[in-house]
């Protein structure tokens, strides 16, 4: 119980199973597994992106990576045009986004790197080029996705979705390569003191450059999958997992300043931020109000962090 | 002029010349381009993108970064169609609750344009309080703002559900002027520019503003209220920002929640362009409006290239990167000497 109670995750899931509850009350306890399938469905698609920003987020102050919307939006454009509503296509598809993916880490790296300027800045002017490249590749295709793929991202089995599984598998391997790896402890050297990390041996340029390639990886990874279960690409796909990628870190309770992350905040986060829409919508508050209520919450959740630790 | 100062002159030199490698570009290509005419018609959309990025770049100088600048423009945008424009009554959400009322009849509470501008003023107050907090509770100001975007894009949509209401007519008049000789953006950015300068490098007070950014302990020790400091920057980054909002819905004549979304990521590159650093209160207001210039004229320079405008954020980001590529060269020249 002590255990459980020093999570740092704890909080995301009790808010989020509190909010379920709110909506349950006031629909009479109807429609709970229904929200819950959904909830896990596109709560799926944030932690995707979740993970890789919350890599970033680790190695310090400063990092963060803003192309992921960009990436997202170019490597599901590619991939979708790559399998052309192929069956026989769907890998290698999946390597083309990933590769899409990967390609912008390097790139984002070699800027950070040759220009020497901050993350912020390089991840920002590359997703400028990212973008741009999307809009103009993906204007005017509307190619399906290949109908296997269509088929794997929104599957359910007796209400449990597919997708969401297999994620949170990818999830408890991230676990194990935050916590247990050499790669995952030197990210959190690095991001508790770069100074001290670099003393002590950890090779800081060659674990901040894979972790860089990592987190686009995942974005590219996203695009795929998105545009799988959204029957195609768009140009405005990634728009909203900026913002959301970030929040998530947060709320799950890693810590913005790095060095201090965990990967089950990321679900607890991603399930409440949805669930809050939903419940907001189910009590039938328009779309402003829906905004206002994300937005409150996490500067509520960063002004409440900052409390805990003041204590400490 | 000895060897030293040269690196450090190119640099201050750099976002003036990129501006005029652009423009040059422009007027090569489309020499009609270079009247009074064209030149309004290319750099009118600058004035708001100077203001935004000049309310970035007071952000900056104390070491936060502000996410929230596209979305509070944009609010600022939807309560000058409406609230500024027509008073309470103006906003679709008032006006449903009084179907069949005649303007004339109608309560003066309702119909007054103060009211509007009491809306301006808090936003201003949401934004020094913003400062207040983050200083206050030592906050990550990217994710205090992110969560400040989504709040102001909550109330953009909540007073102007959708596109539409109208902008005040002296808005209008004063976006419209046509002095004579020199197209309005042109004075309107020298002014902006000299006024952020006279108050940010001229000032004693814009020294410790500035100072709070570079060295906030020395800041602290030699007895100035760090508090005061991130709450006036706070508030000159509302008011800027409220500046924006207005000048863009003068141009646009109509609100939307979403019109300036792209002014966050803007606003931080043109500061960047514009010579300023990320951290340590190194800024400069005059090369922050040139930033802004630059980005604005590199969608006209696509056109005149016939290149799709598909690519005008990738034209924003190269210039982004080839003038931080020449800086980093600068720099590295720098420490050869």
């Amino acid at each position: 119980m002590r255990w459980l109670l020093s999570r740092p995750w704890l909080w995301a899931y009790v808010a989020a199973i509190a909010v379920w509850g709110a909506t349950l009350a006031f629909t009479g306890g109807r429609g709970g597994a229904e929200v819950m399938t959904a909830a896990f469905t596109f709560a799926t698609f944030y932690v995707i992106v979740g993970l890789g920003q919350m890599f970033v987020v680790t190695l310090g102050p400063g990092n963060v990576d803003l192309s992921i919307p960009a990436t997202i939006t170019l490597a599901g454009a590619i991939a979708t045009k790559v399998m052309d509503t192929q069956n026989s296509m769907i890998l290698a598809g999946l390597l083309v986004a990933i590769a899409c993916g990967v390609a912008v880490g390097c790139f984002n790296y070699a800027l950070i790197i040759l220009l020497r300027i901050p993350p912020i800045i390089a991840t920002l002017s590359s997703s400028f080029l990212v973008q741009s490249t999307a809009i103009a590749y993906g204007r005017g295709i509307r190619i399906k996705p290949p109908s296997l793929l269509a088929d794997f991202t929104t599957a359910q089995i007796h209400g449990v979705p597919v997708l969401a599984v297999s994620i949170i598998v990818l999830s408890a391997l991230m676990a194990v390569v935050l916590n247990r790896t050499v790669y995952g402890r030197f990210v959190t050297a690095i991001g508790q003191n770069l100074r001290a990390a670099r003393l002590a041996g950890v090779p800081v340029g060659g674990i901040r450059f894979a972790t860089y390639v990592m987190c686009a990886a995942f974005a590219g990874l996203c695009g795929y999958l998105l545009s799988g279960f959204s029957g195609g690409a768009s140009l405005s796909m990634g728009e909203e997992y900026l913002l959301t990628s970030i929040a998530l870190v947060v709320i799950g309770g890693s810590s913005v300043a790095g060095g201090f992350s965990n990967v089950p905040g990321l679900w607890g986060a991603a399930l409440f931020l949805f669930l809050v829409v939903t419940m907001l919508n189910t009590y039938g508050a328009g779309a402003g109000l829906r905004y206002m209520a994300t937005g409150l919450i996490i500067i509520a959740v960063i002004v409440a962090a900052s409390g805990k630790r003041a204590v400490r | 002029m000895n060897a030293a100062t040269l690196p450090r002159l190119a640099r201050s030199l750099l976002p003036a010349i990129s501006l005029a490698i652009i423009l040059g570009a422009i007027f090569w290509l489309q020499p009609r381009a270079a009247s009074y005419l064209g030149l309004n018609l290319m750099l009118s959309l600058a004035v708001p993108i100077a203001f935004a990025t000049v309310a970035q770049m007071c952000v900056i100088t104390v070491n936060d970064l502000d996410l929230s600048i596209g979305t509070f423009v944009g609010f600022v945008a939807c309560v000058a169609a409406t609230m500024l424009k027509g008073g309470l009554i103006a906003l679709p959400l008032v006006a449903g609750l009084y179907p069949e009322a005649d303007p004339a009849t109608l309560p003066f509470w309702l119909t007054t344009p103060l009211v509007g501008w009491l809306v301006l003023a808090l936003g201003i107050g949401v934004y020094a309080l913003l400062g207040a907090l983050i200083h206050a509770r030592d906050l990550p100001s990217i994710v205090v703002t992110l969560g400040m975007s989504f709040v102001w894009l909550g109330l953009s949509v909540l007073v102007l559900p959708t596109p539409g209401g109208k902008a005040p007519d002296w808005i209008r008049t004063v976006m419209t002027l046509k002095p004579p000789y020199v197209p309005l953006p042109i004075i309107a950015a020298v002014l902006i520019a000299l006024a952020a300068h006279l108050l940010l490098m001229r000032t004693s007070y814009g020294a410790i503003l500035r100072g709070a950014g570079g060295n906030p302990k020395a800041i602290e020790r030699a007895g100035w209220s760090l508090l005061k400091v991130k709450i006036a920057m706070f508030a000159l980054a509302g008011l800027f920002g409220t500046l924006a909002g207005l000048s863009l819905v003068g141009l646009t004549t109509s609100g939307d929640a979403n019109i300036a979304l792209r002014y966050t990521l803007l606003s931080i590159a043109g500061v960047i362009l514009g010579g300023g650093e990320f951290v340590g209160g190194r800024i400069s207001p005059v090369g922050a409006v040139i930033g802004a210039m630059t980005l604005t004229l590199a969608g006209s320079f696509l056109s005149f290239m016939r290149i799709s405008p598909d690519w005008q954020i990738g034209a924003q980001g190269a210039i982004l990167i080839i003038v931080l590529a020449l800086r980093a060269v600068i720099d590295r020249l720098e420490k050869r000497t």
